[in-house]
C-alpha cells in the first residue's frame, strides 16, 4: 500500500529535487571535472575517514552538512567511509588533544597506498584558540604530513567542498 | 522557612556572603561540610550542580572548595565553601553520599592535587594515565607546562566484567561516523549489555587553564569554542556571569534578541538529533530530510546574525547587532510536521525506539541528570523557568515520563515547537532600543552565569581580578552531568541499539572533556 502511495505520488508530483543547482554554481561546475579526476585516477572514488582529534564540534557539524542533499558532496564521488581501510584521504578536524595522539596515528597507519591527510578548521591547521595550551599539540602537521588546510573556524561546507574540489583537480 | 534558616538549625557558617543577586556563599568549617552539602542537597532539592576548587595559595595560603546547589523553589544558587590549608590539601569524601560529587571530585583532584579521603573512585578523567604523567596539577597556579613529558607509566583500570560467557567489548575513541572522539568498554554476554563503562578526555584542550589570565573579550572568544553546537549558551554563561560580576543590566531589546538566538540553537541540535535517531536505526529517508531542515536553520542563523554558528553575537552588556532580516519558521514547523508523520507512521521505526534505553526517573535524580535526558525521565527541571524573558512568557517545561529514545524524540519534537513559538513572542515584544549597555571600567569579584542551553544548564563560574582579567573559569556543560546517565539507559539493551541510545541523549564530548 505504502509503495503505490509513494507511486502515486511520484506521478503526480514528479521526484523532488531540491535547489541545490543554484547554490554552489562554480562547485557545479569544479564538481564535473573533479568526477573526470576521480574517476581516472581513484577508479570512481575518492573515500574519506574523519577524525576528530580535539575539536569543538563545530567543524565536523559542517563536514557533515557537506553531505546533506542540498550539497550532496557524495555526486562527485567524495564519500565519508567508516573504516579508515577504505579510506583514500584521513580527514583531520582539532588541535590534537594529547589523548588523541595515539589514535590518530594508528587511523593514519591503518589506511592504506598513498595516504592524503586533510587538515580542517583553524584548530587543526594551526591549533587556533587552543595552541598554547599543555594539552594540545598545535596543528596535524606537527604529528603528520598534511597536504591540504582548509581553515576557517569552522570552515563552512562551500567551503570544504570548493577547496577539496580544487585541490583535487 | 526559607531555606538559610532551615540550614541554621543544622550548622553554623563561619561566614556568609550575599554580595550577588541570587548567590549566597557560605564558608563552613571542616567537620560541617558533609552536613552543610546534605543538607542543602535535601533543601535545595538539587544534585551538586557544580563543585570546583581555587587556589588561593598566593593571597590566602589556601585551596578554597566551592559546591554549589541550586533551589528553584527559591530561585536561588548556595554554595558550600571549605577552606584548605596549603601543604593539607585533602578533603572528605561527598561522593559516597551525593553521587553527583563523584565526577567533580575526580576533576578536582587530577586538576588540584587534592586528595579526597574516603573517594570510592580515583581514577583520572582528562589526564590520561598513559600519556599525563603523575604529580602534575595544571589549575595549580604554579604550574608550569612540561617541556618535555616524562614517560608515564600509568594505565587506566576499567571496571571488568567477570563470568561465565561474559565478553569485554572496546569501542572507540575513534569512531564509524563523523563524531567526536569517546571510549566506550562494553561488557556483554551474547548481545545483551552487561556493564558500560564510558571513559572520556579525549578532547581535552586545558580550557580552563587557556582562560587564566585572559581579557573578558578573549575568554568569551574561547567560551563559543568549548562545544560547538552549543556555542550561543555558552557564550551567553559567560556573559551573564561577567555581567553580573560588573552590575551590569543588559538592556531589554538584548535579553529578547538573547533568547530568540538561544532558541534558534536549541531548534537547529533538536532537529539534527531527530535525524540523527532516525539514522541510527537505518531510516536514511527521515534523516536526510532532517539534515535539510538544520541546513536551512544554520543558513538563517547566517543570514540573522553573519554566523552557521551564532558566534560572535554576545558581548558584555548585550548583544553585538540586531537581527539583519525577518525570522520565518512557518515552513520549517509544516516540514516538522510532514516529518514527525513519516517518522511515526512507520512501524518498524517506532518499534525500536519505543522502551528502547529506558533511564528511570529515581535513576536519573540519583545520578543527578539535568536538562533535556532529565526532563524525558520525568524531572521537570529547566533554568529557562526561573528566568527573563522566559518567566513572563509563562514558560513550562516539557516533561515525559517514559525515560526511553521515544521519550527525548517526543521532547525534541514539542520543543522545536516551542521554541519557535517563544521566538514568535519574542519578537513580537521587540521594542526599538538599545542594544548594549557600556562596560564600567573593571571590577574584581566572582559570580555565575547560568543558563539552559538545549542539552540542559551551561554554567560558568567566573571570578576576575583588579585588572579585569580572568583569574578561573569553571565550566560546567550538562554532558558532564549525564553521560553517566548513557550507561545506565544502555544496560540490557543490545549493542546494536547502543548507537540509538547514544544518539538519543547527544552528549558532547568536547563540553565534557573541556
Ligand atoms: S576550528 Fe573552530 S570550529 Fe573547528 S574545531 Fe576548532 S574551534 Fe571548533
Amino acid at each position: 500500500m505504502a509503495i503505490l502511495k509513494i507511486i502515486k505520488n511520484s506521478l503526480l508530483k514528479g521526484i523532488v529535487d531540491l535547489p541545490r543547482r543554484e547554490l554552489l554554481p562554480e562547485a557545479e561546475q569544479l564538481g564535473k571535472e573533479l568526477k573526470q579526476v576521480i574517476d581516472r585516477q581513484f577508479h570512481g572514488s575518492f573515500q574519506l575517514r574523519q577524525v576528530s582529534a580535539g575539536s569543538c564540534g563545530a567543524c565536523e557539524s559542517e563536514v557533515q552538512a557537506t553531505i546533506n542533499p542540498l550539497y550532496d558532496l557524495q555526486r562527485f564521488g567524495v564519500d565519508f567511509v567508516a573504516s579508515p581501510k577504505h579510506a583514500d584521504a584521513l580527514l583531520v578536524t582539532g588541535p590534537i588533544s594529547r589523548n588523541m595522539l595515539l589514535a590518530l596515528q594508528k587511523t593514519y597507519e591503518a589506511l592504506p597506498g598513498k595516504k592524503f591527510v586533510i587538515a580542517v578548521g583553524d584548530c587543526a591547521v594551526n591549533g587556533g584558540l587552543f595552541k598554547d595550551s599543555y594539552y594540545t599539540l598545535g596543528g596535524v602537521d606537527q604529528v603528520l604530513t598534511v597536504d591540504l588546510h582548509i581553515p576557517g573556524c569552522p570552515p563552512s561546507p562551500t567551503t570544504i567542498i570548493k577547496t577539496l574540489l580544487g585541490f583535487l583537480k | 522557612m526559607s531555606i538559610r534558616e532551615e540550614l541554621k538549625k543544622t550548622i553554623a557558617p563561619l561566614a556568609v556572603n550575599d554580595r550577588y543577586p541570587a548567590e549566597s556563599y557560605l564558608t563552613v568549617k571542616p567537620a560541617d561540610f558533609i552536613p552543610a552539602c546534605l543538607a542543602l542537597h535535601q533543601l535545595c532539592a538539587s544534585p551538586v550542580m557544580m563543585m570546583f576548587a581555587e587556589d588561593k595559595r598566593a593571597t590566602r595560603s589556601c585551596f578554597r572548595l566551592n559546591t554549589a546547589f541550586y533551589s528553584a523553589a527559591e530561585r536561588h544558587w548556595y554554595y558550600a565553601c571549605l577552606d584548605l590549608p596549603a601543604g593539607a590539601e585533602s578533603f572528605p569524601s561527598l561522593a559516597k553520599e551525593i553521587y553527583s560529587a563523584t565526577l567533580f571530585e575526580r576533576e578536582i583532584r587530577e586538576m588540584f592535587g587534592i586528595e579526597l579521603v574516603g573517594s570510592p573512585d580515583h581514577r583520572r578523567l582528562r589526564l590520561h594515565d598513559e600519556v599525563w604523567p603523575a604529580g602534575a596539577f595544571p589549575l595549580r597556579k604554579d604550574f608550569v607546562p612540561l617541556e618535555r613529558l616524562e614517560p608515564p607509566t600509568g594505565q587506566y583500570e576499567f571496571i571488568k566484567g567477570e563470568g561465565e560467557g561474559l565478553f569485554e567489548l572496546p569501542v572507540g575513541p575513534v569512531h564509524a561516523g563523523i563524531i567526536g572522539p569517546g571510549h566506550f568498554h562494553f561488557s556483554v554476554a551474547g548481545e545483551p549489555i552487561i556493564n558500560l563503562e564510558i571513559r572520556l578526555g579525549f578532547t581535552h584542550r586545558g580550557i580552563e587553564k587557556l582562560m587564566e589570565g585572559k581579557t573578558l573579550a578573549a575568554g568569551l572568544e574561547l567560551s563559543e569554542r568549548v562545544a560547538g553546537d552549543t556555542s550561543f549558551a555558552h557564550g551567553l554563561a559567560f556573559c551573564l556571569a561577567a555581567e553580573k560580576i560588573a552590575g551590569l543590566t543588559p538592556p531589554p531589546r538584548a535579553v529578547l534578541l538573547r533568547a530568540v538566538y538561544l532558541e534558534l540553537e536549541r531548534m537547529y541540535n533538536h532537529i539534527n538529533d531527530i535525524g540523527g535517531i532516525a539514522l541510527d536505526v537505518g531510516f536514511s529517508f527521515a534523516s536526510a530530510f532532517a539534515s535539510v531542515l538544520k541546513e536551512r536553520l544554520l543558513r538563517l542563523n547566517e543570514q540573522l546574525s553573519g554566523n552557521r554558528y551564532l558566534r560572535g553575537i554576545n558581548v558584555i552588556g548585550g548583544v553585538a547587532q540586531d537581527l539583519a532580516g525577518p525570522v520565518t519558521l512557518n515552513p520549517l514547523l509544516s516540514d516538522l510536521n510532514e516529518l514527525e508523520k513519516i517518522l511515526f507512521n512507520s512501524a518498524s521505526f517506532i518499534d525500536r525506539i519505543d522502551s528502547t534505553g529506558i533511564l528511570r526517573q529515581k535513576t536519573a535524580e540519583d545520578l543527578g541528570v539535568l536538562g533535556l535526558a532529565g526532563r524525558a525521565s520525568g524531572l521537570a527541571r529547566d533554568l529557562r523557568t526561573d528566568l527573563e524573558p522566559y518567566s513572563s512568557a509563562g514558560f513550562r517545561p516539557i516533561v515525559c515520563t517514559s525515560g526511553d529514545c521515544l521519550a527525548r524524540l517526543n521532547i525534541r519534537l514539542q520543543e522545536f515547537r516551542q521554541s519557535s513559538e517563544l521566538i514568535g513572542r519574542f519578537i513580537r515584544q521587540l521594542q526599538p532600543g538599545e542594544l548594549t549597555v557600556n562596560a564600567p571600567a573593571p571590577v574584581a569579584g566572582y559570580s555565575l552565569g547560568a543558563i539552559e542551553g538545549w542539552r540542559g544548564p551551561v554554567l560558568y563560574w567566573l571570578k576576575l581580578n583588579e585588572q579585569g582579567t580572568i583569574e578561573r573559569c569553571k565550566i560546567v556543560d550538562p554532558s558532564f552531568h549525564n553521560w553517566e546517565a548513557l550507561a545506565y539507559a544502555a544496560q540490557g539493551e543490545i549493542i546494536p541499539d547502543f548507537p540509538l541510545c547514544n544518539k538519543s541523549f547527544d552528549l558532547s564530548y568536547s563540553g565534557n572533556d573541556l
